[in-house]
Parts: C-alpha cells; structure tokens; sequence
C-alpha cells in the first residue's frame, strides 16, 4: 500500500543521517566514544543532547568496550540505548557485544565500516563488522544515506520485537562523509512506527532478579521449583531468535512502507536480476557501484543483475537461491577477507547454494580493502574475467582474485 | 517437560536460601568454634563478630554465641583465618554415608 506525503528533503551526510535517525527514535541513553570516521554522528548527538533538543542521557565513556557495558545496563533497566563505532573501536567493543547478544537486549549500534590495522588506515572496508560475525547480533548494511536513516528507524522495531541487538552498518566516508538527498520524516511519523520499549528484564527491589549469573551446562531448578535454562539452551534461544527475526525484519519493512513510503520488504535489493544469467552479488554501497558495472556490461549485451545484500545476519538463505536460480554465474565482490579462505558473503552464498538444483559457477574478487577505490569499469573487467574463467577445467578456485596491482 | 516453559529468553533467577543446592556437600574442611576462646561468646555481650562479617556465603549467625549454618558453609576457612583469638579451626569431617 503506497501512501502519500509530502517529501521533506534534506542535504546530509550518512552521519547526520544516522543522528537524526537516532534522535527521531527518540533514544534513551548514548554511550559512545569517537572514533574516524564515526566521530561527527557522535558529536552531532552529544550537540542534541547539550541543546536539548533531544531528552536523552549521553555518557561519555572512556574507550568503545565501556560504551557497550554503559548501553547494555541501560537497555536491561528498561532504556532505549544507541551507540555508534568504528574499526579498532568495535574491535575493542568485541567481549561486550557478545554480552548484549547473550542478555538479549536491544542495543542499536551504528558501524560505519572502517578498515582495521595493522597498517593503521582509516578508510572504508567491511573488515569490522565482518569480524563481529558471530556475536549474535543482527547486521544490515546500507546502500545510501536514506537507508541509513530508515535502517536505524527499523532497526529499533526489530530489535526490540525479537530481543536482539542489531548492527546497522554503512560505509565509512562513501556514506559517512558524502551528502546526499535525505527525506527526513516527521516525529509523528516515527512515533508512529516506533512503540515505546518494553524490556523483558524488570529490575524491581520489590521483586529481586538475578540475570546473567554463572549458568552452568545443564539445566536446573530455580528456587520457584520451575526448571530453568542451562547455558546451552539459552545459546539456543538466541540461535532461534536470529532465525525467526527474519520474518520480523521483512514485517517491520512491509510497515515502514506504510508510514513512511519506502518499501524493506526484502531481506536484499534486486537490480535487472529476473532476466539476468549473470548476477553480481555485493552488500552496502559497493552494491551501487555494480548496478553502475551491469549498464556497461548490459550496453555489451551481456545479460547482467544485481543483488545487493542487506540482511547479512541472519542470513537468508532460502530467498537468495530464490533470487539466484536463473543465474549461471554468480560474481560475488567482498570489502572483507576471511584469511585463508575468502569474501564472507562469497562463502554464504556457496553454503546457501549447496543441495540445491542450482548449479552455477560462483567467482570470488576481493576489492576497496582499505579504502581502495572501487570503481565500476573494474567490476566489469572482473565480471568478464570470470565469464571467460568458466572455460577453464577448475570449477570452484580454492581462493579468490584480488582486485589490486600485487 | 523442556526449559521452555520457564519463559526465560536470558538467563534469569530469583534469589533464594539454597538457590544452587545444599553447598555444604561441596565442604572439605568444617570450621569448628570454641566458645571458650570466642571474644563475643566469653564475654556473653555482641562484639567483634568478624567471621559474620566475612563470610562469603552469610551462614554465619549475628549471635552469642555465632552459629555456623553447616547446611550450606563451603568450608572455605575465611572466618577461621580473620578470627583475631583463633577460635575457628577447620577440621577434617567425617562424612556419614547416604
């Protein structure tokens, strides 16, 4: 259902995207500390804050692994919490996240995408949040700077229905640091999305509770004669949580559309793929650059679509060989490395592949690690490289091509 | 019967007397108190009461003289090492079959 309403047009990087965002969800408390090139989200929050234009209580923390402890106590006494990082920053949040995920608390953290030393760099690739794969914790990765804004919206939607914390992630100055046209809802709008917080942790001295003490292996009998959970259960819960969130994800996208206009009822996007018999795969802003790739690849008359991933946990499994089944090729890009094997989203889509009827050739190519420039004509010449690769007797290369000059 | 039905989605639990079993199985060494060197029960009147104070696991009386919850002490011998007249001692028990 297309609503309409009047379009609000603002010029804003995706950081001023994402603090907007933030402040319309009309978050609780922030803890964050400042890190290239998240610092200006931050600034521009702790600005909302001290004018009061936002009612919030922003900690300044001494390092990014404090940050997480600050949200995680706030979310279990019942805040709505935000915070942001980057890089090294949520590499030093790594212990805390899992936490979040564990206690199962609604956190949203932005990750603006940032490569991680040594060598120091300061520039964009997806290294980060890969690495923070299997903390539990949901990750969408964003296009452009209205997605940034939708996302962080959405994403307190879905956290706060499956009681899982989620990572919203964009690319550090591709986004971060470019302005582009934003469509900023009303506070109306957002209030009417976003329902108020209900946490499932209720700290109340009347009714003391212990949450998150030494949980042992096996499950055992709370003093109300009730069996409770032992660890193991509990990590399935949170398991079945992610699996069932997707369902959320798709819901809280079909009903943002409702409010708002623009439609996230699907887990990725989709760019000329329902003719294509080569789909290039890639996820965040990368993924606009391949649909730059597949009009010079369609001017040569080379059958070419995009899928440009946007859920990446939980994975979906079941509409990407949906999505894929027509495809004879699959040319997957990754901003990330998983050394000693390759591209994070490259090994998914094999693994969501396999025992399917689905018997395409699946193509590797790491580009724009450490702010390396990607551009479109290179994705071109890769996609070619991987069509005349399908000549050759190896069917499925143990590693994948590096698009760099070694 | 499955967890589940303690509708619990972290790990959550009421505090309570014993909430992790009868502790006191886990015991190696009891702490035994002589009431004729224990300050607070030779002058019959409430002072010092440090092993109250230190127990980690609270099974010790605020009274004359204290008593020792052995249902639930530990053994851990941390009131026998603050007692300041070493009164406590930590004895090899004798664990009665069954």
């Amino acid at each position: 259902m297309a609503i309409q309403r009047k379009a609000n047009i603002h010029i804003l990087d995706g950081n001023q995207a994402a603090a907007i965002a933030a402040m319309m969800s009309r978050v609780q408390v922030i803890a964050a500390y400042p890190i290239t090139p998240q610092t200006p989200l931050t600034e521009q929050l702790s600005q909302y804050v001290e004018e009061g234009e936002l009612q919030a209580e922003y900690v300044a923390v001494e390092s990014e692994h404090s940050a997480m402890a600050v949200c995680t106590s706030a979310s279990l006494v019942g805040a709505r919490t935000f915070t942001a990082t980057s890089s090294h920053g949520l590499a030093y949040m790594h212990e805390m996240l899992h936490w979040a995920a564990g206690a199962r608390l609604p956190i949203v953290l932005a990750c603006v995408n940032r490569a991680i030393g040594a060598p120091w760099n300061v520039l964009n690739d997806q290294q980060d949040s890969i690495s923070q794969r299997d903390t539990g914790w949901i990750q969408i990765y964003c296009r452009n700077n209205q997605e940034i804004l939708d996302t962080i919206i959405q994403a307190y939607r879905i956290a706060e229905q499956v009681f899982v914390p989620v990572m919203v992630c964009y690319d550090g100055y591709i986004l971060s640091h470019t302005e582009m046209p934003v469509d900023v809802p009303t506070q109306e709008e957002v209030d009417k999305y976003l329902p108020h917080y209900k946490p499932h942790t209720v700290l109340d001295p009347a009714k003391p509770k212990n949450y998150n003490l030494v949980t042992l292996a096996n499950p055992r009998v709370g003093v109300d004669g009730k069996l409770c959970h032992g660890y193991m259960e509990l990590r399935y819960l949170l398991q079945e949580a992610l699996q069932n969130s997707k369902e959320v994800i798709v819901k809280a996208g079909k009903e943002f559309n409702q409010v708002f206009g623009r439609d996230y009822a699907n887990v990725f996007w989709e760019d000329r793929n329902e003719d294509a018999e080569i789909t290039i795969v890639a996820m965040g802003s990368l993924a606009m650059e391949a649909i730059v790739a597949a009009d010079m690849l369609r001017e040569q008359g080379i059958k070419v679509g995009v899928l440009g991933l946007r859920v990446f946990r939980p994975f979906p499994k079941s509409e990407v060989v949906q999505a894929l089944r027509k495809s004879k090729l699959i040319v997957v890009f990754d901003k990330n490395i998983s050394y000693g094997s390759e591209g994070a989203t490259c090994s998914e889509i094999k693994s969501a592949l396999y025992g399917t009827y689905i018997n395409a050739a699946v193509r590797n190519f790491i580009v724009g690690l450490g702010g390396r420039d990607v551009k479109a004509r290179e994705l071109v010449e890769a996609t070619k490289k991987a069509i005349a690769s399908l000549k050759e007797t190896v069917v499925n290369p143990d590693y994948p091509e590096w698009i760099c000059e070694i | 019967m499955g967890t589940r039905d303690c509708n619990h989605i972290c790990d959550e639990s009421s505090p309570g007397i014993g909430e992790a079993g009868r502790t006191g199985e886990w015991r190696t060494l009891m702490p035994v108190i002589d009431d004729k060197k224990c300050t607070t029960s030779r002058l019959n009147k409430p002072t010092c009461f440090l092993c109250w104070l230190y127990c980690p696991e609270a099974v010790i009386t605020k009274g004359i003289p204290p008593l020792i919850n052995l249902e639930y002490c530990k053994g851990c011998g941390i009131c026998s090492q603050v007692c300041p007249v070493q009164a406590i001692v930590m004895v090899h028990e004798e664990k009665t079959a069954g």
